[in-house]
């Protein structure tokens, strides 16, 4: 009780600090929220950033290929940044015709469940060996579980050569959608 | 009784179960004799310091890598790549040369003020270990990103130790993790600046602040130092708005720092270079000029005695000079001494700059080297190369019956889950050594009809003729 009594003589003086408590505690929040900003920055940069940049992957000289009368396997060089690592991996792909004759460039993942599919000369198909999957020379699905063609990848011809952009594509999906 | 009168709120039960306010009051209400100054606001201020090495050392981990291999790839990749990774390492590094100015400017405070004197042995002697450690946390981080400057400072820094007689050459290796510096050396560097001497000064610190807060404030020269007798003034809020100011200035003028000179980094550490003329940071350059200067059987006496004694004469100092005088103009012999060693470190570190420049050869190495460091700071960041490409080169297999196998693992896609030569992935085990479990007969009936365990985890019966079936065993048993 006696603290009580005394209480009035000093709110003065208490309503003076607790205003510089105030401020003080206002002025570090600005300055801790300003320093925050670089660090929360710096933490979300690989979150931001792609991981694989889509670049052009050589296949062969176009030659090579005019006188196509099956698929050709062709193993395409790409880079994948992993922050500051970069890994070069091969991947699997089919160079074969089109229905108008141009040239397509296959990923040879299965649109099921993503075994590698070769391309089996005696049958004149796409067979996939995990799951019996089959399609045609252009990668139209012909029998079995996928649920959709085989990939086409985006090509061009630059300078005699043809090149094209490797990508993943997400399996067991009806249409092609390309995953990051 | 009592529970009807306990005050409500949420702030009123976080005290009641943790006293908070009474340790912040206890904390606020630090009474200062003769009232708050300018002059006492550099304990908070390496203390402010502290803590933000703490959190950027701790923000800049998340990309480190302390292996010679790649730390250098990953300081270049968080200076040039990662968004405000520049801003943060820069903060760091001139963070540390703040902490150094700022431990001066305490020290020299302490020192003039006497604060040393009377009842606070304790806290000076607490101080004069954290400045050592301190020092140990510039000389440990300055190796960490693996640049040139980096490197040969550190192998000339550890060079010293040989000098010290009989163990001198254990405790090189020790500290070095073997007779040369290499990627052990950099472990135990970075295993010393973030875990142990961190920790150690976490320790002082409290040491140093628990002595300082039992013995009080020192107070002006003036005041008694034995037992305070001047009128005193709280720690809040005068003294705390001070400090916190110093505080805000010292960020400001980092930050201005960081941003508009951020801190280099120079190319990867090449052991193999032999015209590097290696400079340390700036507070270590009087101690690189005074260390030129002994040599042969004399080297003991400079690089050892004499440092362990004027060591030793800096912690004891309130042992010997029991004195209560604090006047700095009645203590003519301590605060002489005192300065003449600042003096000389000072002069010290020019004559040093003297040379640098009036030397033409040094000057002239010391210019590539600068202008090598641009160059690298201007090229684009490199990533480092890794995957399985070269792997799948080195271990293309030279048995032509074991190549032709591999053309059969892959044409019947073995590889998608079992992986590219066998390595393994995580649909499927690795096939590497397979030939150690299993002879050419048993891994042929596992591979046409295999296992209750092995069919059910989605490997397929293998029907192949005769021949390929030879082929594909011979490629599974060159998997090594």
């Amino acid at each position: 009780m006696a603290a009580m009594e005394t209480q009035p003589v000093e709110v003065g003086k208490a309503d003076r600090r607790s205003f510089l408590v105030g401020l003080l505690a206002a002025g570090g929040a600005a300055v801790g929220a300003l320093l925050a900003i670089p660090l929360v920055r710096f933490t979300l940069h690989p979150v931001l950033a792609r991981t694989t940049e889509k670049s052009w992957s050589d296949v062969g000289g176009v030659d090579e290929f005019q006188n196509l009368t099956a698929p050709v396997k062709k193993l395409v060089t790409i880079e994948q940044r992993d922050g500051w690592r970069k890994i070069v991996i091969e991947k699997p792909v089919y160079v074969s015709k089109g229905a108008q004759g141009q040239l397509i460039v296959l990923s040879a993942v299965c649109t099921h469940l993503g075994c590698s599919v070769p391309w089996v000369d005696k049958d004149e198909k796409f067979i996939c060996p995990c799951h019996r999957g089959t399609f045609a020379a252009d990668g139209k699905l012909v029998s079995g579980p996928p649920p959709r063609d085989m990939d086409r990848l985006e090509t061009r011809i630059e300078g005699g050569i043809l090149q094209t952009q490797y990508q993943f594509f997400r399996q067991l999906v009806r249409d092609k959608e390309e995953l990051a | 009784m009592n529970r009807t009168r306990q005050k409500p709120g949420f702030r009123a039960w976080l005290d009641r179960r943790t006293g908070l306010d009474s340790i912040l009051r206890h904390a606020l209400d630090e009474p200062i004799p003769g009232g708050a100054k300018l002059a006492y606001v550099f304990g908070s201020g390496l203390l402010f310091l502290f803590l933000s090495q703490i959190v950027t050392g701790v923000f800049l981990a998340m990309y480190y890598v302390p292996s010679a291999d790649h730390a250098h790839t990953t300081v270049a990749y968080i200076t040039k790549e990662v968004t405000g990774g520049s801003f943060l390492r820069s903060i760091h590094a001139y963070g540390s040369s703040a902490i150094i100015i700022v431990l001066l400017l305490h020290l020299i405070q302490t020192f003039f003020y006497g604060s040393y004197k009377g009842r606070r042995e304790l806290v000076w002697v607490a101080g004069c270990i954290l400045l050592a450690l301190m020092l140990g946390m510039a000389f440990t981080g300055y190796l960490l990103p693996w640049d040139q400057k980096a490197y040969f400072a550190t192998t000339v820094g550890t060079n010293i130790l040989s000098e010290v007689p009989w163990v001198g050459n254990g405790l090189k290796r020790l500290l070095r993790g073997g007779t040369e510096m290499g990627t052990l050396t950099l472990s135990r560097f970075f295993v010393l600046h973030v875990f142990l001497i961190p920790a150690s000064i976490f320790a002082l610190v409290a040491i140093h602040v628990y002595a300082f807060r039992k013995a009080g404030a020192a107070g002006p020269i003036g005041e008694d130092p034995e037992s305070p007798k001047l009128p005193s003034e709280r720690f809040y809020p005068k003294q705390l708005v001070m400090d916190m100011g110093f505080a805000m200035l010292i960020i400001v003028a980092l930050g201005v720092l960081a941003y508009f000179w951020p801190t280099e980094l120079g190319p990867k550490a090449d052991p193999s270079d032999t015209q590097f003329l290696p400079r340390p940071e700036w507070y270590y350059i009087p101690i690189f000029q005074y260390l030129k200067y002994w040599h042969g059987s004399t080297s003991v006496l400079g690089i050892l005695v004499i440092p362990a004694m004027v060591g030793l004469l800096l912690i004891g100092l309130p042992f010997y000079d029991r004195s209560l005088e604090r006047r700095p103009w009645k203590r003519p012999v301590s605060i002489g001494i005192f300065a003449g060693i600042l003096i000389a470190l000072g002069g010290l570190g020019m004559v040093s700059q003297r040379e640098d420049l009036h030397n033409p050869g040094v000057a002239a190495q010391l210019k590539t080297q600068r202008d090598a460091t641009k160059e690298f700071m201007h090229a684009k960041f490199e990533p480092e190369l890794s995957g399985t490409l070269p792997l799948a080169q080195n271990t293309a297999p030279v048995n032509p019956a074991a190549a032709r196998g591999k053309e059969i693992f892959e044409g019947r896609s073995c590889n998608a889950c079992h992986g590219d030569n066998g390595v393994g992935t995580a649909a499927a085990p690795k096939l590497t050594g397979v030939a150690q479990k299993y002879n050419s007969s048993q891994i042929e009936s596992l591979l046409r009809k295999p296992t209750e365990k092995m069919s059910a985890g989605g490997m397929p019966a293998v029907d192949l003729k005769e021949q390929d079936m030879k082929l594909l065993i011979e490629y599974l048993e060159s998997l090594k």
